[in-house]
């Protein structure tokens, strides 16, 4: 582990280069082309067996958890290996929201329901999606829509991420204290998860209402708003993960078919218009690697304002996906339209991801207030 | 045995301790380096080197540069960024024991002889002729231009066209030039700021002994290539401090003129806050580790952000500006260094100079081929002169 310290984020040690190759492997044998299209069909659900062998056999659903309820370590670092692999291929599974799930309890400190929910979290046995949105979507509202009183929640989460696959709900509810975190399990009286189709058909959304439903209050009341924020700081730097390896297998795919595509008597690629469209998102992915290894390590090991670097690998990951997106689609030419075609799916990822869980204007809103608003002039 | 970041970490602290850059003359302060091996932490020892990864080169100049220590590429660019790494490279042992300390203490300034009027991004296709007389010694006639420091260099790269007879890659040789030679006359060219800090150098029989010449006769285009990619990273390094680099500008001005923020301008600066913060960190990547790509991109791709985030970062503090912007400092560099420098510090006058950042060094359009061609190897462009003959190839 010292010697990852010594390297700094950008040099990869023989452990994490194992867990790399590790998940890619599982994703390309899991999530071929013909796994990811019959996973997001029409009803189709969530492949319990596939998701279990990522916690089980990969051990990479419980990123901090310690092993005494779970976990098999290793901090955010890791985690965005695992989720640059896992957003190569699309994996059509709840992995960012189960990493905001579990650093949520985390930061809740309840040891109690620590001990209840995470050993499940970790294996894969059980699947965690956060229900922190309200009656419109809007995430981490200041005035939640869901109520809970007596132990027992009521009110409407519109665009639960994750919860048409959800075992267990943490929920986002205003109390007496303030807002407040609690576990509700799906199939509990007066819980109803209607699905609706999503724009990302691979990060299923939900609504979900609430009526007197029997939830466990986790967490010290009224410090909800807390736990979450800390628990998103890291969890938008996993999302913005997964964007830098959809981002960088795009443009493998790009670039292999502009290198074969023949028009005009020539590779669509040898000439400079694609050519250089195609420079440009290998520009654009290289520089986000660094921002988002960077952020993933300082996050852990300290060096760097963890809001400020959350936010910046947020913004430039979300900005290189929906470029090499447009790329891919525009370069594939026809084909890149259709729904045989995978580009279609990142296409839809990049901009799902654009408003996922509070979406960019308010990351690209903290830069300005870390960065900008703090600016003094000299004195006269 | 210290690990090798700490020796370079621990012999620059004891650097800046027993050499404390505040009291010590620049030169002074260069040689001590050099002699520490500090310079380029790759070269092999007794050449400035401790024959480490370059990767740790970024260790020593973080500690130089917290210590107010100067900045050699500012100094010396083409030497210390182009022509220490081709020297060592490519030199003989006699020439780099020779060369390579006195340009790094900068007794010796270096210009760089590659473009000329008609061959620019198409270096190769030079016309520059070199032609070796019976005593082995070479003679050069030619128009070379956008030399950086002529007339201040004591050295110079220079790329010659050797053999017209063959493909245009395969006829050029790599030689090092004395700009004290009596066939060099160095004239300055004007540009777009008014300052003339580009050159036009007339080559009109320079002598260049044999033992001057770098890589065998013909194949000075492998040479060139070290020189390139040096360059490029030399450009494209940026800083590895937050804000500072081709954001500070806009930052600064942000800072002093709270009249002229508005909430539009305030979201155009965090795009280009996060663009200059992605570069800087890409810098501080490539530096400590190879990239994933097979064909290094390193040094193109970095210039390249660098060229046009600096234009955008420019164009910002004009349009900041408003009115102001419309007037020039001058146009007429005077003699004072002191009035000069601030000049050259003004926002108007580097937005003006920053349009030569997509142009010098290769230009974003065969920067933007090199990626494609070399990084991701998408299918070269259609060169019709490929296989020809230099001598029969259209030019002008």
């Amino acid at each position: 582990m010292s010697d990852d310290i010594d390297g700094g984020p950008f040099v990869l040690d023989g452990e994490r280069r194992a867990l790399r190759a590790l998940v890619r492997d599982h994703a390309a044998r899991e999530w071929d082309e013909a796994a990811l299209r019959a996973a997001i069909g029409p009803g189709a659900r969530l492949d319990r067996d596939r998701w279990r062998r990522l916690g089980s056999e990969l051990g990479v659903l419980g990123p901090d958890v310690p092993a005494t309820w779970g976990g098999g370590g290793g901090g955010l670092p890791d985690t965005v290996l695992a989720a640059e692999e896992l957003g190569a291929a699309l994996a059509p599974v709840p992995y960012a929201g189960t990493v905001l799930a579990a650093w949520t309890l985390l930061a809740s400190g309840d040891e109690e329901a620590l001990a209840e929910h995470l050993p499940a979290l970790c294996a894969g046995t059980s699947v965690y999606a956060v229900a922190c949105t309200d009656a419109r979507g809007a995430w981490m509202p200041p005035r939640p829509s869901v109520r809970a009183e007596g132990g027992a929640v009521t009110g409407t989460a519109a665009h639960v991420v994750g919860a048409p696959d959800a075992d267990h709900l943490i929920v986002l509810a205003a109390t007496g204290d303030g807002p407040s975190l609690f576990v509700a399990d799906v199939g509990a009286p007066g819980l109803a998860v209607t699905p609706i189709t999503s724009l990302d058909l691979t990060r299923p959304q939900a609504t979900v209402v609430f009526d007197g439903t029997p939830a466990r209050p986790v967490g010290t009341p009224g410090r909800a708003v807390c736990a979450l924020s800390a628990a998103a700081d890291r969890a938008v730097v996993a999302v913005a993960a997964e964007a830098l390896g959809a981002s960088a297998r795009l443009l493998a795919d790009t670039v292999r078919y502009a290198g074969t595509r023949m028009q005009f008597g020539r590779a669509i690629g040898s000439h400079q218009a694609v050519k250089h469209r195609c420079a440009d998102v290998l520009t654009a992915v290289e520089q986000t690697r660094s921002v988002v290894y960077h952020a993933a390590w300082t996050a852990d090991f300290g060096g760097d304002d963890p809001a400020l670097t959350a936010s910046l690998a947020r913004t430039a990951a979300a900005a290189t996906l929906t470029a090499a997106a447009d790329a891919a689609v525009q370069i594939h030419g026809g084909m890149g339209f259709t729904w045989e075609h995978t580009a279609h799916l990142y296409f839809k990822r990049a901009h799902f991801d654009a408003v996922l869980w509070g979406g960019l204007a308010s990351h690209r809103e903290r830069i300005a207030a870390l960065v900008l608003d703090v600016l003094e002039p000299a004195p006269a | 045995m210290p690990k090798p970041h700490e020796l370079v970490a621990e012999r620059t602290r004891r650097l800046v301790e027993e050499h404390p850059p505040g009291e010590t003359p620049v030169r002074d302060f260069l040689a001590a380096r050099f002699d520490a091996g500090l310079a380029w932490v790759r070269f092999p020892e007794g050449l400035g080197g401790l024959g480490l990864p370059h990767g740790l080169q970024p260790v020593s100049d973080a500690i130089v540069e917290a210590a107010g220590g100067p900045d050699p590429f500012a100094l010396n660019p083409m030497g210390y960024g182009m022509a220490g790494p081709t020297l060592v490279a490519h030199g003989s042992p006699e020439l780099r024991r020779r060369l390579l300390r006195p340009l790094y203490v900068c007794d010796d300034i270096w210009c760089q002889l590659f473009s000329e009027p008609g061959a620019g991004s198409d270096l190769a296709g030079l016309a520059t002729r070199a032609t070796r007389g019976a005593d082995g010694a070479w003679t050069v006639d030619g128009r070379k231009v956008w030399t950086s420091k002529a007339h201040e260099a004591r050295w110079a790269l220079l790329l010659a066209r050797t053999d017209p007879d063959v493909p245009k890659h395969a006829g050029l040789t790599y030689f090092v030039l004395d700009m004290r030679d009596p066939g060099v006359e160095v004239r300055p060219l004007r540009q777009m700021t008014g300052d003339a800090d580009f050159n036009e150098v007339r080559l009109d029989g320079a002598r260049i002994p044999d033992d001057h010449r770098l890589g065998p006769a013909g194949a000075g285009w492998r040479v060139a290539m070290t020189t390139l990619a040096n360059e490029r990273s030399a450009i494209g390094g940026g800083s590895t401090v937050r804000g500072a680099g081709p954001i500070a500008p806009a930052l600064e001005l942000w800072r002093d003129r709270p009249d002229l923020r508005t909430p539009v301008r305030r979201d155009r600066l965090v795009s280009l806050f996060a663009r200059a913060d992605a570069l800087r960190l890409t810098g501080i990547r490539y530096a400590a580790a190879p990239s994933d790509y097979p064909n290094s991109p390193e040094g193109t791709l970095g210039k390249l952000v660098d060229a046009e985030l600096n234009q955008d970062v420019l164009e910002f503090c004009v349009e900041m500006l408003g009115a102001e912007a419309t007037a020039f400092p001058s146009y007429e560099p005077g003699g004072d260094p002191a009035a000069d420098a601030a000049r050259r510090a003004d926002v108007r006058w580097r937005f003006l100079r920053s349009r030569a950042n997509t142009i010098e060094g290769g230009t974003a359009e065969v920067l933007r081929n090199v990626l494609g061609e070399r990084a991701l190897g998408l299918p070269g462009d259609v060169r019709v002169d490929k296989d020809r003959p230099w001598r029969d190839v259209p030019r002008g």
